[in-house]
């Protein structure tokens, strides 16, 4: 199957992919380092990239503080968006990577006419689309796993990925983040009839947890495990490309549980009425537009876009996809007032 | 000319020198002249060696062992003969009546197969509710899997891997489509879990079930080959003994007119001419079986084994085509340092393997009527690739909508191609099976009454070499 695929070979090259990384990055400060004195004043020195992923690191980037950890709005064009807008005829696009999974996030509704996308990532992508080509559907989506999310960006496959995506400081050695447009924390999904209760409670021994491969919830599922948080009963192996699938396995009944954001946990629940979330969010994790680390100017760009977005369009498309699911007040999920690294 | 003094019936050997002795049958060699009383007991062949020693310095006593010998040859000649047609026989049965059809069989379940996964993902890709004609395609196809299923399992030797791989097709089967009626009531509902459903269908279906139907497809044409192997070969024994059996003829009747100057003995000619004639109808009956088995193997079996891998591919390009767009980039492979979308990837090989497949297939072809439809497919195919290229571009530059008409659209989209190939192979499928039956039953017809004739002409041939001989032991009395 796919999840087990997606893991083994993860595990094969997880090593490769990783020193590949190292070189690269490596090489890029050997080779940007001359030229390149004045960017680095956003104080992301080059041991902070270098570091293998962890929870606090030398240069101080906490994961709690991660989503401070960018670059300050600005709305001037540089390399990256002049190559975006150098795009000519029907190439002429902003190429994102989405999920089409995602119930009111970013999905395809099978009964509305044509094939779009919609939710409330799509809504944020229409935006940016505007903002930097001046048309909103000039875009092209690609669907990405979630595990993908941060090679397809490395790969250059897509411009960014707007797909329900934390921002941590193990990301951030590889990919840059936009400040943050959504606030939300890991829950607990089960059958209204499960005896799980929470997720530090205990509850979780010898249950089946299902994550999506490569997400927020499975690192601290699994660190959590290894710290012995979580009962090292509770069988965290079922990885899957995508948090729905997890939903397929609960109700086939492969799995017991589900751990994933609340927002999407929600999301889950609203296509099956016998479900419930159980405890409190346990992390608190804050959703970001992740880039290349190299374009600049385009997270500086997203960044002033979400400033506006904020004001004005953020609260109508949570009204229209989110209030349903999360409920009519927004203010657990509004993101926090945006922090930027201190020059900019 | 007298009369030989014994009824045809009669056992051979007992002279009718000797009534007193007991009527043995031929090879004992009846103690002819004398006698001798045992003088003591022994050994059955001690004795029984002593006795034609002792009749071998006779006239009387060869003659006897040669009639012997004689009869047995051709009844041999005949036996082996009779055995090794009806095995032949049996054989070309089963490749006409029991392998052929199953591996056509399996075929088309997997063809079956792999269409409904087809469908369910078109309809899927069409966005809203499917089509009722989608719907019911995907209905046929499932049925027609279980169907096929059936009668494969009822003709699976108890305990093979085939019966394995049926069993775990029947159990994989009704999951699948469990899966699929999931995956409709979530769609119909418009929650995306029903595409995740249908992902997770689609990942059984490639990876459990296909694989399966084609071990099951590889199983029957293996012993599709077998029961050839079995059918085709020379049946030297038999022949041997027949060659044997009418040299043997030949020297006694040599050794009759050397002795007696008679050339006509007529019952060795008899004999003769009756072994000739099994011997002839063997080596030519089943001369013509040969061809006729080895032609519905080179026309037909070669062709269609061509045509299902062909038609297998196209299955397979219009599966990945669809999955493409269903998974909208999210896979890629990485092929020689250069990544591709992993569907995209592996559609451009199953065209290319379809191409291939139809190039073959109309070299293979020996009339119009088998080459017409493979043609058609090839044009077909081409045009196909032309809107999979127009296609493919507008999905590159973000076009999806439009590149979803091109697929999924009505009559100018690839989905349009594909079933004209599919339907062009169909119809060459249909003619190459009805040439096979034609020349296979043409094979096998040659082989019919050849055990029984055999038979019946070696216990001529052996009543008219004891007759013959008789004649002439009878000139001792």
């Amino acid at each position: 199957m796919d999840a087990r695929r997606v893991r083994t070979s993860l595990r094969g090259w997880g090593g490769v992919g990783a020193m590949a990384a190292l070189c690269a990055l490596a090489l890029a400060f050997v080779l940007l380092l001359p030229r390149t004195q004045a960017p680095h004043e956003d104080g992301r020195a080059a041991g902070q990239r270098t570091t293998a992923a962890g929870q606090a690191r030398a240069d101080g980037c906490r994961d709690s503080e991660a989503q401070d950890q960018t670059l300050s709005p600005s709305g001037a064009d540089g390399p990256t968006i002049d190559a975006i807008k150098a795009r000519t005829g029907a190439k002429r696009k902003l190429v994102v990577g989405v999920d089409q999974n995602s119930y009111r996030w970013g999905y395809r509704n099978p009964n509305t006419e044509g094939a779009e996308l919609e939710g409330f990532d799509i809504d944020l992508v229409h935006r940016i689309a505007q903002d930097i080509l001046g048309d909103p559907n000039a875009v092209q989506f690609k669907a990405i796993p979630t595990s993908q999310r941060i090679t397809a960006i490395q790969d250059g496959r897509v411009d960014m990925v707007v797909r329900t995506m934390t921002i941590t400081c193990q990301r951030l050695d590889e990919v840059a983040f936009s400040a943050p447009y959504f606030k939300t924390g890991q829950q607990v999904l089960v059958p209204k009839s499960s005896s799980v209760k929470g997720y530090y409670d205990g509850t979780l021994a010898h249950q089946r947890i299902c994550t999506a491969s490569g997400s927020t919830a499975y690192l601290k599922l699994k660190a959590d495990r290894e710290k012995g948080t979580l009962p090292a009963t509770a069988d965290i192996r079922t990885a899957v490309p995508n948090q729905l699938d997890c939903l397929v396995r609960l109700q086939l009944g492969e799995v017991d549980a589900v751990v994933t954001d609340g927002a999407l946990a929600a999301s889950q629940a609203a296509q099956d009425p016998t479900l419930k979330l159980v405890g409190k969010p346990f992390t608190t994790e804050y959703y970001g537009v992740a880039m290349k680390s190299t374009a600049r100017d385009l997270v500086r760009r997203v960044n002033r876009i979400l400033v506006d977005y904020r004001a004005d369009g953020w609260q109508a498309s949570y009204d229209r996809w989110l209030s349903a699911t999360l409920g009519k007040d927004s203010r657990p999920s509004e993101p926090p007032a945006p922090h930027y690294l201190q020059a900019g | 000319m007298t009369h030989p003094p014994k009824g045809s019936a009669a056992p051979p050997g007992a002279g009718p020198a000797l009534p007193a002795l007991p009527a043995v049958p031929p090879q004992p060699g009846p103690p002819a002249a004398r006698p001798a009383p045992p003088a003591a007991r022994r050994s059955a062949f001690a004795e029984g060696a002593e006795r034609v020693r002792a009749a071998a310095t006779t006239e009387p006593g060869r003659l006897r062992i040669i009639g012997a010998v004689l009869a047995l040859l051709v009844v041999a000649f005949g036996s082996v003969t009779a055995w090794q047609t009806s095995e032949r026989a049996a054989a070309a049965d089963d490749v006409l009546h029991r392998s052929q059809p199953l591996s056509s069989g399996a075929a088309g379940i997997y063809r079956s197969l792999a269409d409904a996964n087809t469908t369910a993902s078109s309809g899927f890709l069409a966005g809203g509710q499917e089509t009722a004609a989608s719907r019911d395609r995907y209905e046929e196809d499932i049925r027609t899997a279980a169907a096929g299923l059936v009668t494969a399992a009822a003709n699976a030797e108890p305990g093979s891997s085939s019966e394995a791989t049926i069993a775990r097709l029947n159990r994989l089967l009704p999951e699948y489509k469990g899966l699929i009626e999931r995956a409709r009531t979530y769609n119909r509902q418009g929650y995306p879990v029903g595409g995740a459903y249908l992902r997770y269908a689609n990942d059984k279906m490639q990876n459990k079930m296909l694989p399966a139907a084609e071990d099951l497809y590889t199983k029957e044409n293996q012993r599709l080959d077998a029961d050839y192997g079995h059918a085709t070969p020379y049946p030297w024994a038999a022949i041997a003994l027949g060659v044997l059996a009418l040299a043997a003829l030949g020297w006694a009747q040599h050794r009759t007119y050397r002795r007696t100057n008679r050339v006509l003995n007529h019952g060795l000619a008899a004999a003769t001419v009756a072994t000739t004639a099994a011997l002839l109808w063997l080596v030519v009956g089943h001369t013509l079986a040969r061809s006729g088995l080895d032609g519905s193997y080179d026309h037909g079996i070669r062709s269609m084994k061509v045509l299902h891998d062909a038609r297998i591919a196209s299955l397979k390009a219009r599966g990945n085509e669809n999955l493409s767009l269903v998974s909208r980039g999210a896979e890629t492979i990485t092929v020689g340092g250069q990544q591709y979308d992993t569907y995209y990837y592996h559609f451009d090989r199953n065209i290319t393997a379809l191409g291939k497949g139809l190039t073959q297939a109309t070299r293979l072809a020996d009339d119009r009527a088998g080459s017409g439809p493979v043609k058609a497919a090839e044009g077909n195919m081409a045009v196909w690739k032309q809107r999979h290229a127009a296609a493919r571009a507008e999905d590159e530059n973000g076009n999806y909508q439009q590149a979803l008409d091109k697929v999924i659209g009505g009559k100018d989209a690839t989905g349009a191609c594909f079933d004209s190939v599919d339907r062009n192979l169909a119809h060459a499928i249909d003619h190459e099976q009805t040439e096979f039956r034609q020349t296979a039953g043409d094979g096998r017809d040659a082989l019919t009454g050849l055990p029984v004739g055999a038979a019946v002409l070696a216990a001529l041939a052996a009543a008219g070499a004891l007759a013959g001989i008789g004649r002439r032991l009878s000139e001792y009395r």
